[in-house]
């Protein structure tokens, strides 16, 4: 039996240790942030954060994540409460089916936590490993724009910016 | 004795050719005044010499420099090719550019470091060195200083690249040979002059040059080793002309998988010249890979008699350990083995994978850790990177449990270390 650090409590679960961190995740802990979008660790649905730096939780095997931080979407804030990030995608209105989204976040969130004034290109680079199919990209990017920016200034729940409408 | 040599050369290179002239500054040339067919033949020559792989930064402009090249005498940064008046080559005039890539010599008069290979670009020829200067000094001129370089003394004299150049560079435009046919003779042009595969694929003295009694026999860039493309080739299925010419174009052919690291951004730009020249280079490192003998096809065969890896019980040991055959199921199944999902988007079975095989085992540390980029010429899965979801250890785990599996080539020893240091040349995943 192996046990999860999740969101900084123990988890005890069943799967064996070479079941993708994923299905653990929805079908044992019953975090349904992180998505399933493909399994093939091509789209990003499923990031979460090891050790602070995004994974892709599909490809993932427990296995390797004894001893180790796992955070996910919960992790970061409530529906009541969200976070920082969160609130960015919220105030930025970036989610239009919203599938992507969650691994959208978690992907912003390990690059802030590493880079907390990231350049314009860096945010491209660095989001780019996660697909949208609906194309909020640039409400997405606006998002992660204002989470950084919400370091320096206390603004995070301000009107939507002008640049994610064009 | 390396170093005496290169001292005494150094001085006697000091005296009388540690300078050569300086030739005069001019203005920007009008981007008009180049023709339109000859900046179009500059633009191909420029993707087969890979101009903007070395000489653009990592998110930086094009051609604008300022990328760092790790050497054993310090790190070189790739200077600003641009037309830029101030911090590029826009005062350079034609023969300044000529000379630079014909002699190694700048404008100003002060020698080039070898890590810019014109031991390779003087077999150039002068009309296609022209369509390169026409190349780039119709590019979008980028104002950026390039670093200095970090070379330690006495490194970071230039005037003993005169010595070194004594002792290993002769300076000249390759001629045909009469005995070779006109594909090979394109071929072995490409090849020895702008394409400058040696540089990365032939072993460097203990002062930098290549080992001309060892040309092509294995070397090294940027971390990764870039494997023989002569007899000695490790490859576990020995490759034909045709399986180049698919590699170098299309950067993917079965059954030898994704051009991977520093290969990516040389078959991205071969995908985008001349298929006849793409099939040139192809012929002539087929030729110099040689035939597939008998020998290498056994030892293929030996290597491949494994179709499927051997069985190990994921759930041998403690259940909680992270063992080789444990990662290997729930990280690598899914797209490597015949029976995964994802197998038919360009996942190889690792039997076939040349860097399982290789002696080096810097390369499968880099792609496990960094992935693989879809090849440009078709969209394709991508193969993702572990650095982050992957420690050292388990790295090392799984490289061991890989090599033990699917080859059978004596074990790699010291993973862990190469993993640590593979992680500081390695990009993000």
């Amino acid at each position: 039996m192996l046990t999860l650090n999740v969101n900084g409590r123990p988890h005890p679960v069943e799967a064996e240790a070479a079941t993708p961190l994923l299905y653990v995740l929805r079908d044992e802990i019953g975090l349904n942030g992180a998505k399933f979008g493909c399994g093939l660790g091509q789209c990003g649905a499923c990031t979460v954060l090891l050790d602070d730096r995004p994974v892709l939780s599909c490809i993932t095997p427990i296995a390797v994540t004894q001893g180790r931080q796992i955070t996910t979407l919960e992790g970061l804030g409530s529906i009541d409460n969200p976070g920082p990030v969160q609130r960015a995608f919220i105030a930025e209105q970036a989610a239009q089916c919203g599938f992507c989204i969650a691994g959208m976040i978690m992907r912003a969130e390990g690059l802030l936590r590493r880079n907390s004034q990231p350049s314009e290109k860096e945010i491209r680079t660095h989001m780019s490993a996660n697909l949208c199919r609906c194309g909020t990209h640039m409400r997405i990017l606006a998002a992660v724009r204002r989470a950084a920016q919400a370091e320096r200034s206390a603004r995070v729940d301000a009107p939507p910016s002008q640049d994610a409408r064009r | 004795m390396g170093v005496l040599t290169l001292v005494l050369l150094g001085a006697v290179g000091f005296i009388f050719f540690s300078r050569q002239p300086a030739l005069p500054a001019v203005q920007p040339p009008s981007t008009a005044g180049f023709d339109r067919a000859l900046i179009a033949k500059g633009a191909e020559l420029a993707l087969i010499g890979n101009c903007n792989v070395c000489h653009t930064k990592q998110d930086g402009a094009p051609y604008a420099g300022g990328r760092p090249l790790k050497t054993p005498f310090g790190t070189i940064y790739a200077t600003n090719i641009t037309p830029d008046a101030d911090t590029g080559i826009g005062s350079w005039s034609e023969t300044a550019f000529l000379r630079a890539m014909h002699e190694g010599v700048r404008r100003d008069g002060a020698h080039l470091y070898p890590a810019f290979p014109y031991d390779h670009f003087t077999k150039a020829s002068v009309d296609d060195l022209r369509a390169l200067y026409a190349f780039l000094m119709t590019r979008e001129p980028v104002r950026a200083e390039t670093p200095n370089n970090a070379l330690a003394f006495p490194w970071s004299q230039r005037a003993l690249i005169a010595g070194w150049k004594l002792l290993y560079f002769k300076a000249g435009e390759l001629k045909p040979d009469p005995t070779l046919s006109a594909e090979l003779n394109r071929g072995a042009y490409l090849v020895e002059g702008l394409a400058h595969c040696g540089a990365c694929h032939t072993p460097r003295n203990r002062l930098g040059a290549e080992t001309n009694a060892r040309y092509l026999g294995g070397g090294e860039i940027d971390g990764w080793h870039a494997p023989a493309l002569n007899a000695a080739s490790p490859a576990p299925v020995p490759w034909t002309s045709e399986q180049l010419f698919g590699y170098l174009r299309n950067g993917f052919v079965p059954p030898h998988g994704v051009a991977a690291g520093p290969m990516q951004p040389v078959a991205n730009n071969l995908g985008a010249v001349s298929e006849q020249d793409v099939k040139a280079i192809a012929a002539y490192i087929g030729a110099m890979l040689g035939p597939a003998t008998a020998s290498r096809r056994q030892a293929a065969g030996a290597s491949t008699a494994h179709a499927t890896p051997r069985p190990a019980s994921p759930d041998a040991g403690a259940p909680d350990s992270a063992d080789g055959a444990v990662i290997y199921a729930g990280a690598c199944a899914l797209c490597h083995e015949p029976t995964g999902q994802a197998f038919s988007a360009h996942g190889i079975p690792l039997t076939s994978s040349k860097v399982v095989a290789m002696a080096d085992a810097r390369n499968l540390t880099h792609v496990i850790l960094e992935g693989i980029d879809p090849p440009k010429a078709s969209p394709a899965a991508l193969m993702p990177g572990f650095g982050a979801a992957l420690t050292d250890r388990q790295i090392a785990v799984l490289m061991g449990y890989l090599r033990s599996t699917f080859s059978d080539q004596p074990a790699w020893s010291g993973l862990e270390d190469t993993v640590r240091g593979a992680r500081q040349s390695a990009r993000e995943p």
